[in-house]
């Protein structure tokens, strides 16, 4: 849970390789029916990466949350979460077994009452999905680094999800998932 | 209080109650047998088979779904496995905001993240499959002659549709498509919380090289898009303009549905082995229909 107004909550990754991916989910800690919303954010900003400045916006298209600062060129919420069901579709029926960002959720999700009905489009903190001019749309190399950073400050209270992402199959953590660190700030801090 | 129909006017201007004889049971219920036959714009055909519109080459015997929608409203329907159903745009103004669930499971949904990524492509079009969040196909999109869809931007939010209208409300001028898709989704039992994002129809929307979203429009009157359930399937259907349409009146015109029985995708039918992805999706859909008996 982090409380808002004014508080600053931002992953971060040092790992020892180069890019763990933060999943991220985030809901109306009052009103778990209000949570984020992919199409919202990018309708209202009309742009579709998530960039210092973006309105992270919940299903009643309000703010639940502001990126206020990045060190990457562009955060994604395009390409969604893995699934062991997905990975199924991308890689081979082979993967069922492997972890994955859907079932982190979930598990999480469930001590909030939380099940597949909340499973919505998420964030994913220092993935690369690049949009070609034809559609093409995927999981290309990562554009970020060791020690780069992401803040976002809760507009709302907040119940936050992350799942640093286990996939072993594809470059968004180059096939190795490495420590995600997370911290955050205590909004007395930032009166 | 005198009866007075349509078709003798009174002298002068009437009120709604003074048009009509309800001062007992029985001229109430004679007065509201009255409306019987009437027709609007939008509305229902019933049986489907009766419906004006129905599509070229399709047996109207066979048509299990016909409509006219309004723009800004709703329309909804439980579907068989291999039922097509064709969206029209009649007027080159419609948009179509389309939500699927399973309709045995309907927690397994439309997953528009999935859609997008696992066939590698963001723009749908003729045989791009509908994915839910289980690794299955729900529909496959058949046949598209507009080409001006999107799954980037959903539907009017609340706060999205009072910002550049002023209302949002389904009874409102300018009803959100998350309004509308609420009471879509609550006539299946279904509340806010089973409603993820969408897809859209006849609106198209592109992405620039620097992320941004451009609205391409409508391609035209007439143009339609046909789907083809790969299961039992809940379809929701809200009739609300794009999020980016710059129009600064609200603009939405009619959409037409039409659905007949037919076959889901088969095992062989080239659409099911356009990729290895795609091929995997509808094995996964295979196995889970057989397992429960369909």
């Amino acid at each position: 849970m982090v409380r808002a107004p004014g508080r600053r909550s931002g992953p971060d990754h040092r790992g020892r390789r180069r890019q763990p991916i933060g999943d991220c989910l985030l809901f109306n800690a009052d009103d778990t029916d209000e949570r984020y919303s992919v199409p919202d954010t990018l309708a209202w900003q009309g742009n579709a990466y998530v960039r210092t400045g973006t309105v992270l916006r919940s299903t009643l298209g309000e703010p639940l949350a502001t990126v206020v600062a990045n060190e990457v060129d562009r955060q994604d919420t395009i390409g969604g979460a893995c699934s062991k069901e997905s990975n199924t579709l991308r890689y081979g029926h082979h993967t069922l077994t492997e972890h994955a960002c859907r079932d982190n959720f979930l598990a999480e999700g469930s001590r909030y009452d939380l099940g597949a009905r909340d499973m919505v489009s998420n964030l994913n903190w220092f993935m690369n999905v690049p949009v070609e001019a034809d559609g093409a749309l995927g999981i290309v190399d990562g554009i970020s680094g060791p020690g780069r950073r992401v803040a976002f400050r809760a507009e709302k209270d907040l119940l936050v999800l992350v799942s640093n992402c286990p996939q072993m199959n594809n470059p968004c953590n180059e096939f190795n998932p490495t420590p995600l660190r997370m911290i955050v700030t205590d909004p007395e801090e930032h009166r | 209080m005198t009866a007075v129909t349509h078709d003798q006017p009174g002298p002068q201007a009437l009120s709604p109650q003074e048009e009509h004889r309800t001062d007992t049971v029985l001229a109430a219920r004679d007065d509201a047998r009255g409306r019987t036959g009437r027709r609007a714009e939008a509305m229902p055909y019933l049986p489907a088979a009766s419906s004006p519109y129905v599509p070229a080459g399709v047996d109207p015997e066979g048509l299990v779904w016909a409509e006219t929608v309004a723009g800004g409203n709703y329309t909804h329907k439980v579907v068989a496995a291999g039922t097509h159903v064709r969206l029209e745009d009649v007027e080159g103004t419609a948009c179509a905001h389309l939500l699927l669930f399973n309709a045995l499971e309907p927690w397994e949904r439309l997953n528009v993240a999935d859609t997008m990524k696992i066939p590698w492509q963001a723009y749908l079009g003729a045989g791009h499959p509908l994915l839910s969040g289980d690794g299955r196909v729900l529909a496959t999109l058949v046949a598209d002659d507009s080409g001006h869809h999107d799954g980037f931007c959903g539907s009017l939010s609340d706060a999205a549709a009072i910002a550049k209208y002023g209302a949002c409300a389904p009874e409102s001028a300018s009803p959100s498509g998350r309004s509308l898709f609420t009471l879509a989704a609550a006539k299946h039992g279904l509340t806010p919380r089973d409603l993820p994002p969408s897809v859209s129809f006849f609106q198209g929307v592109r992405v620039e090289e620097d992320g941004t979203l451009t609205f391409t429009g409508s391609a035209g009157a007439g143009r339609s898009v046909e789907l083809v359930a790969e299961m039992p399937l809940i379809v929701l259907v809200a009739t609300s303009p794009h999020p980016l349409d710059p129009r600064p009146d609200y603009t939405n015109g009619m959409l037409r549905v039409h659905a007949w029985r037919g076959a889901p995708t088969a095992a062989g039918d080239p659409l099911r082995d356009t990729s290895p992805e795609i091929h995997r999706a509808y094995l996964n859909t295979a196995d889970y229909l057989t397992a429960r008996g369909l």
